[in-house]
């Protein structure tokens, strides 16, 4: 049983469909790079998965229980979480608190939890109490495993998270996204806009969080970046996988064909 | 002489118009919602108690205690119920739901209690002074005013030293992010919403203290609010005491040069803090 799949992955924004059956898996410990042009469907897919977007419930499925329907902060309690595009940190938390908060609300299931389960009865949505789990939040990541990874964090931790650079930013999106120590780790172009030394240093990464127990989703428009780090890649175009494969098997030209849609 | 003692009362009327809009300034600074119905909502919680102090013949201060947690309660099925679902790009729903919600209130308050004044009796404590020096204050006005520094001081306690305080301020930055992180941002409009109802109470047992009120009094208290807000700068909490403050002071210098320009002095202050600083004198970096 993968640990998340995808199967026949639909989405909309009103009347346009961005997603066209989308099938893709994730086993445990594997790291998976999802590679495509600007508009192939990388970032939607995340959105579905992470809940922003939903839609059936089976059409993805996280250790087996279809999730499509659940609400973000359901499937972030599951144990898959996002590094979003674009860093995302709250500009009125330092950076200490922006990464107390990605640990927060992680596993577990919460007061809140208790009182929407009673009201799901009513209100015929999904019960927390029966959708969040699976994930109790403990693990290596902790405030002090965070900083040691990224060590200038912690020299900067009482600092406005807007002051940094983009570089500690998306360190510290990153950092958040760990502290809740996810089963799954989904990181939406990680790499955008940063110097390459600077890529290299956050990819550098990786291992450590592979280490920790956590499966990677990378989606990069750098492919050479995500052919480095990925157990297998699938590409993307125009809303639909266009290639899967281990990227020892597939060649430079099956990887232009799939991202734009002709030979090289 | 007489000019200190008057800038003072004005200090501690502006103690008054801080719990007024604490609240309001809670609920904005957090969900961006303008809430119409925030001066019924405290006359609502000036009944409350004075229902329990007929009930059970509590003192005004522990009737507020035992009303605060049925506020809350009320104002986290209010938001979960109703508020949430004004709350989007489009400010107009939000506006007019608490606009109706205000007359709402009203009506009902008249149904229930009529249109007849009341008053929470303090018995000898209302007009109980004390002298500084040669300045008489009044017992009632500075517990009213140490009531708004303890309420600012611990709404700032919790905005910035605990975890539903980050949750606040997280969820107001960014709902989307926030829900990614776990955070569920009805829930926390709703615990916003309760704690917000919680400062009303407090404001309710001080407007119901220091004068009379029926049902309609409400929207009166929320023009004081509103200004005291605008006055500070949006989401600020010290600027809403600030705020307050400047309203107060500006009514009492009015009401000693002439007794009816009481009200038209704390409306012309508010008017030129607006042209001078439109965005009031503390507003937030993020905005």
């Amino acid at each position: 049983m993968a640990l998340l799949e995808t199967r026949g992955l639909t989405a909309h924004y009103g009347d346009f469909q961005a997603l066209f059956g989308v099938d893709i898996h994730l086993d445990e410990g594997e790291t998976v790079a999802i590679i495509g042009a600007n508009g192939a469907g990388k970032t939607t897919l995340m959105r579905s998965i992470t809940g922003v977007l939903r839609g059936e419930p089976e059409q993805i499925r996280h250790n087996g229980t279809g999730i499509g329907h659940l609400m973000p902060d359901m499937i972030m309690k599951r144990g898959i979480v996002m590094v979003p595009e674009g860093r995302r940190l709250f500009p009125s938390l330092t950076v200490e608190e922006n990464l107390l908060i990605g640990g927060q609300h992680k596993g577990g299931r919460d007061l809140g939890d208790r009182i929407d389960s009673i009201l799901s009865r009513f209100t015929g949505g999904p019960d927390p109490m029966e959708v969040v789990s699976g994930n109790d939040g403990t693990g290596v990541w902790t405030l002090d495993t965070v900083y040691d990874l990224f060590p200038i964090l912690k020299e900067r931790r009482h600092t406005p998270s807007t002051a940094l650079s983009g570089g500690q930013q998306q360190m510290v999106a990153i950092g958040r996204a760990l502290m809740s120590n996810p089963s799954v780790l989904l990181c939406d172009e990680i790499s955008l806009g940063l110097a390459p030394v600077i890529i290299r240093d956050i990819y550098a990464a990786l291992p450590r969080i592979r280490a920790g127990g956590t499966s990677v989703v990378v989606v990069e428009q750098d492919i050479g970046q995500a052919l480095k780090v990925a157990d297998r890649v699938y590409c993307m175009m125009e809303g639909r996988v266009t290639l899967e494969g281990r990227p020892d098997e597939i060649s430079r030209d099956d990887v232009h064909a799939a991202y734009f849609g002709a030979p090289a | 002489m007489i000019w200190i003692e008057t800038i003072v009362q004005g200090v501690l009327l502006g103690g008054l118009y801080a719990l007024f809009a604490a609240g309001l300034s809670l609920v904005f600074g957090i969900m961006r919602l303008v809430n119409l119905a925030h001066g019924d909502l405290i006359v609502m919680g000036a009944y409350l108690i004075l229902v329990v102090v007929s009930v059970s013949g509590l003192n005004p201060f522990f009737a507020a205690l035992v009303a605060a947690p049925f506020m809350f309660t009320v104002g986290w099925i209010l938001q979960r119920a109703v508020l949430n679902r004004t709350l989007g790009e489009d400010i107009l729903p939000p506006l007019l739901v608490t606009f109706g919600l205000s007359v709402v209130i009203q009506n009902t308050l008249l149904e229930g209690f009529t249109a007849d004044s009341q008053r929470l009796s303090m018995g000898p404590l209302e007009t109980a002074s004390v002298n500084v020096g040669p300045i008489t204050m009044g017992t009632l006005p500075i517990l009213t005013f140490g009531s708004a520094i303890v309420v600012i001081l611990v709404l700032n306690w919790i905005f910035y030293r605990t975890a539903i305080g980050r949750a606040f301020r997280a969820t107001s930055d960014d709902p989307v992010t926030a829900s990614l992180m776990g955070i569920r941002p009805d829930r926390v409009f709703a615990t916003a919403m309760g704690l917000a109802l919680v400062v009303v109470t407090i404001a309710a047992l001080y407007l119901g203290t220091r004068s009379n009120f029926d049902p309609y009094v409400g929207p009166a208290r929320l023009i004081y609010a509103f200004e005291a807000v605008i006055i500070g700068g949006l989401g600020s909490l010290w600027g809403t005491l600030a705020g307050g403050i400047i309203i107060g002071v500006a009514q009492t210098l009015g009401a000693a040069i002439n007794p009816e320009w009481q009200i038209l002095a704390g409306h012309v202050a508010f008017l030129i803090v607006l042209l001078v600083r439109p965005r009031g004198l503390f507003p937030r970096a993020f905005d």
